[in-house]
């Protein structure tokens, strides 16, 4: 493939951000938002352009005769060379899941920059504050999760995977005058650094042992069969799988290197995507402006840790305890958030968890996936329902935006019934809401459905556990919407000052986004993204996933889904005392979901009482009274040496040449006597 | 009798030792230097001494008194230059007052 | 043998020098202090001729007679007010002086004697370096010739004038 596209989809975002960030305030608000939107617009050619060269052009670069695709390392520049073997490139690197990505996050990303520029300004029309800014920090992630889904090795992932990380804090942190949104976006950072510290470690424990972090040499290995002999350097034969499993010294606490590696690796996967323990930085950062959350919270950087168990997949199936943790972790996310989700009142923290919960269901996905059952359908699902997640969580996000912009507050207590005053949303939300309750023929039907024929296919037990989360998605979406645009009329005391709909540059994205919803389910997955790159089915057409569907699921999580439309249609409908009533039959219970499962004072807890009272405080006596005392002392020690003789220097003369004069008849004394 | 080499340096020796008496006990400056250049004068005798008993034909030790001579000329007139800026500024020579360069 | 003239001239140049040192030291008049010091200082020249040292001898009394005491009486003139007794020494520190004065004494005439038969080799004959070859040696550059040292010395005078100058002048 020709560089030229995909150096531009790497460079022009940067440039935006170069360009913006350092020449922004020396131009209007509108150009600058104009040329963030057309500049992320040119990526977001270029990245369509290379996508479908990728899938469709059958080059056969990129799919083989037996219509397997390849990945293809399109540049790789060394950057740093520690040992002829150990070699830091930087690189762009196209294989199925890579041009999914940049398909996902150039569109989510264009949204958003053209979504922005209607909402961050006010009613009135006066831009908000650091707008400018805003865009180049926006441009500012999209090249660095550009960077890192086109990333051929795991330390070029590494560094991107900190600039998202980067980019992340400073747009939580836009309304740096908020004191909140200060802390989020602190703590956001910490927690992911926190998580980034295990990536660490588990990259160069894998590294380590396998002399490389290409991911076409890790990854190779199992694709071509366990027994694949692969070439570290200069000829030296090695089987990475014998490196990791069979050495005895390579065992640490019962489990071999490469499960631990895995297994740390995951924890920088957790840290970003919000597992449990993990998680509590994702509804905090709710703070920062709503298309922020669109884009980075829900569509595109939350989901960088499923992408890179996606992108380590096939080492993982050599480890499989690895992949069960990320069952058990995901699995209870999942429920966890969808718990939570239920009864929130700010409405973006509702969609937050539901994104919680939605990441789990991928990383579940990708956990029960196996090549024996129908070709690692895990795998297909997870990145499938990560593909309609970002589409339909970015839309909800946008509805979201849109709602807060016309109302001015993130309660929904504040919203009810808005159905009438602001249609589209109302439309675009709802269609959203379908789209993420698993409705047919919206597009996370599909998604969700292959992943619970997975599930099926891995344990009945799991299965049943996601079919109920996948329930309470159902259900806490349509609360939300209910209780937006239901429940009871909106009271309003001025009908010039009514909410309604927003500018074409909000509305239109919503529109967009909606309409990929409706139809994102028919993309035949199966046949563009797999595990190992082999085509799942046969011949394709407009209707091959739901000619494939595994219609007995189906039928099962459609029932459930309604179901839980319906339960949430009888509360939630209209103001009645059934919610109440509910609350109180369970307060217990309620108070635990409320709170989120006391997770942030359990965090506050450790942190404040346990580290910092009984570990660093010591410390910091230690420090204090033991180290710095003994700096002290010397000083001291000098300081009253020094005074003490400071008389010596008494600044008469004669005092000197008395003292010199003992001095001269002394050695004059010690000579004659030695002459003698 | 014969004047040996003693006879001259004992008078020297002598002259040395009022110049080191003169130089801890005195106060005034210009006294300080005065046995200053008694102490000098000792030690030029004794060059010239030794040179004209031990190396009657050489001339070292009178050309190193010489430059002594000159040198004690230069010093004594730049000492004499900064004790009459001090007595400007502090209107007294007395040493035991100089010693603002104290610590 | 020495002459007895030479002799009798002996006695009276050390008796002027230990007189003339001690009366330096102690006089409490600074303008006596001076004078005694010129007086030492001839004693010290008589000293030069009295060992054929003719020229250092009228250098000792230009460069020191002349011209060192002169400033010494004027800078006397300038500092210190007429008819002023430097003050009366504590009888302590006199004898701190004393004390420190006599142990230099001791200790090097310990020294001295302690190298006895060397303090008793007789004057040599010596003719009396005559001006051609104090010159020579004062303007030559070969070995036992003092060029550099003149010139060093010359300069050293240059920047001790411009030195005092700058220090003593009025601002």
């Amino acid at each position: 493939m020709d560089v030229t596209l995909p150096i531009i989809i790497l460079a022009l975002p940067l440039f935006m951000f170069l360009f913006l960030g350092l020449l922004g305030k020396y131009m209007s608000h509108r150009l600058a938002g104009i040329l963030g939107t057309a500049g992320m617009g040119i990526t977001l050619i270029c990245a369509y352009t290379v996508a479908f060269t990728y899938f469709f052009s059958g080059n056969p670069d990129f799919i083989n005769a037996e219509g397997e695709r390849l990945q293809q390392i399109v540049f790789n520049v060394t950057w740093l060379q520690f040992t002829p073997s150990l070699v830091l490139r930087l690189g762009f690197l196209i294989d199925p899941i890579s041009s999914m990505m940049l398909v996902v996050i150039t569109t989510i990303s264009f949204m958003v920059h053209l979504y922005s520029n209607g909402y961050m300004r006010d009613h009135h029309g006066v831009w908000e504050k650091g707008f400018q800014r805003f865009y180049a920090f926006l441009s500012l992630f999209s090249f660095s999760m550009l960077g890192l889904v086109v990333a051929t090795n795991i330390f070029q992932m590494y560094i991107f995977w900190e600039l998202v990380g980067a980019s992340s804090y400073l747009l939580i942190g836009f309304y740096y005058t908020k004191p909140s949104a200060v802390s989020a976006s602190k703590k956001a950072f910490i927690v992911t650094r926190f998580a980034d510290l295990g990536f660490l470690i588990g990259i160069l424990i894998l590294s380590f042992y396998a002399g490389t972090f290409d991911f076409t040499h890790l990854t190779s290995v199992a694709v071509e069969g366990l027994n694949h002999v692969y070439q570290v350097s200069e000829g030296t034969a090695q089987n990475i799988l014998s490196i990791f499993a069979n050495n005895p010294a390579s065992t640490f606490m019962g489990a071999s290197v490469l499960t631990w590696a895995l297994v740390l690796i995951f924890m920088g996967g957790m840290g970003k995507s919000a597992m449990m323990p993990l998680h509590i930085w994702l509804p905090d950062a709710m703070e920062g402006p709503t298309p922020v959350s669109a884009l980075i919270h829900a569509a595109t950087m939350v989901v960088a840790g499923v992408y890179l168990v996606a992108r380590l997949f096939p080492l993982y199936l050599m480890e499989t305890a690895a992949l069960d943790i990320i069952v058990v972790v995901g699995a209870l996310t999942a429920f966890y958030a969808a718990m939570v989700a239920c009864v929130q009142v700010d409405i973006k923290r509702v969609l937050a968890f539901s994104t919680i919960s939605q990441i789990a269901f991928m990383m579940v996905s990708l956990g029960v996936a196996r090549p024996e059952f129908h070709h690692g359908l895990g795998y297909m699902a997870s990145m499938f329902h990560l593909f309609t997640h970002a589409m339909f969580k970015a839309l909800l996000f946008l509805c979201a935006g849109a709602l807060i912009h016309a109302i001015g507050s993130n309660d929904y207590t504040a919203m009810h019934g808005l159905r009438k005053y602001m249609p589209i949303t109302h439309v675009t939300f709802l269609i959203g809401c379908l789209a993420i309750a698993g409705i047919i023929p919206f597009a996370g039907f599909f998604s969700k459905d292959e992943i619970l024929t997975a599930c099926f296919g891995h344990s009945i037990f799991w299965y049943i556990w996601m079919s109920c989360v996948a329930g309470l998605t159902a259900f806490y979406m349509f609360r939300l919407y209910f209780l937006i645009f239901w429940w009871k009329e909106h009271k309003v005391h001025d009908p010039h000052h009514a909410p309604h709909d927003q500018p074409w540059t909000m509305t239109l994205p919503l529109v967009i986004l909606a309409v990929v919803s409706c139809f994102a389910g028919f993309v035949p997955f199966g046949n563009l993204v797999t595990w190992n790159g082999h085509p799942m089915f046969e011949s394709v057409s407009f209707l091959t996933n739901l000619e494939n569907l595994d219609w007995s699921v189906a039928a099962i999580s459609l029932t459930v889904a309604v179901v839980a439309i319906l339960i949430a249609m009888k509360m939630y409908k209209t103001e009645n005392e059934l919610p109440a009533k509910m609350r109180n039959a369970l307060p217990a219970l309620w108070d635990w979901c409320y709170h989120r499962f006391y997770w942030d004072e359990l965090y506050m807890f450790i942190t404040h009482r346990i580290i910092f009272g009984l570990v660093c405080k010591p410390i910091a006596w230690f420090d204090r009274h033991i180290i710095d005392g003994t700096m002290d002392s010397f000083a001291t020690l000098t300081n009253k040496a020094s005074w003490s003789i400071r008389g010596l220097q008494s600044g008469n003369v004669q005092t000197y040449v008395w003292i010199y004069l003992i001095g001269v008849i002394l050695l004059g004394s010690i000579t004659a006597i030695c002459l003698i | 009798m014969e004047l040996t080499m003693l006879y001259y340096l004992i008078p020297s020796l002598f002259m040395f030792c009022c110049g080191v008496y003169g130089f801890v006990t005195r106060k005034n400056m210009i006294a300080i230097l005065i046995s200053l250049e008694l102490m000098l004068n000792a030690v030029d005798i004794n060059f010239v001494v030794f040179n004209r008993y031990l190396f009657p034909g050489n001339m070292e030790g009178m050309f190193f008194t010489l430059f002594a001579i000159a040198i004690a000329a230069a010093e004594t007139a730049l000492a004499i230059a900064i004790i009459i800026n001090i007595f400007r500024v502090a209107s007294d020579i007395d040493v035991r007052e100089i010693n603002k360069m104290k610590f | 043998m020495e002459s007895v003239g030479s002799i009798i001239m002996y006695v009276i140049i050390a008796l002027a020098i230990v007189i003339f040192s001690i009366l330096a030291v102690t006089t409490r008049k600074i303008l006596r202090a001076a004078t005694y010091l010129l007086f030492t200082l001839f004693a010290t020249a008589a000293i030069y001729f009295q060992l054929d040292y003719e020229f250092l001898g009228a250098v000792q009394i230009a460069v020191y007679a002349g011209g060192i005491v002169v400033l010494f009486v004027f800078s006397i003139l300038l500092t210190s007010h007429p008819g002023d007794n430097s003050e009366k020494l504590a009888s302590k520190s006199k004898k701190m002086g004393l004390v420190g004065a006599a142990v230099m004494f001791i200790a090097a005439a310990w020294s001295l004697f302690s190298r006895c038969e060397m303090l008793m080799t007789s004057r040599p004959e010596m003719s009396n370096p005559d001006m051609q070859r104090v010159g020579e040696a004062l303007m030559g550059t070969a070995h036992y010739q003092y060029l550099l040292p003149f010139e060093a010395v010359s300069v050293l005078l240059l920047a001790c004038i411009i030195g005092g100058v700058v220090i003593a002048r009025k601002r």
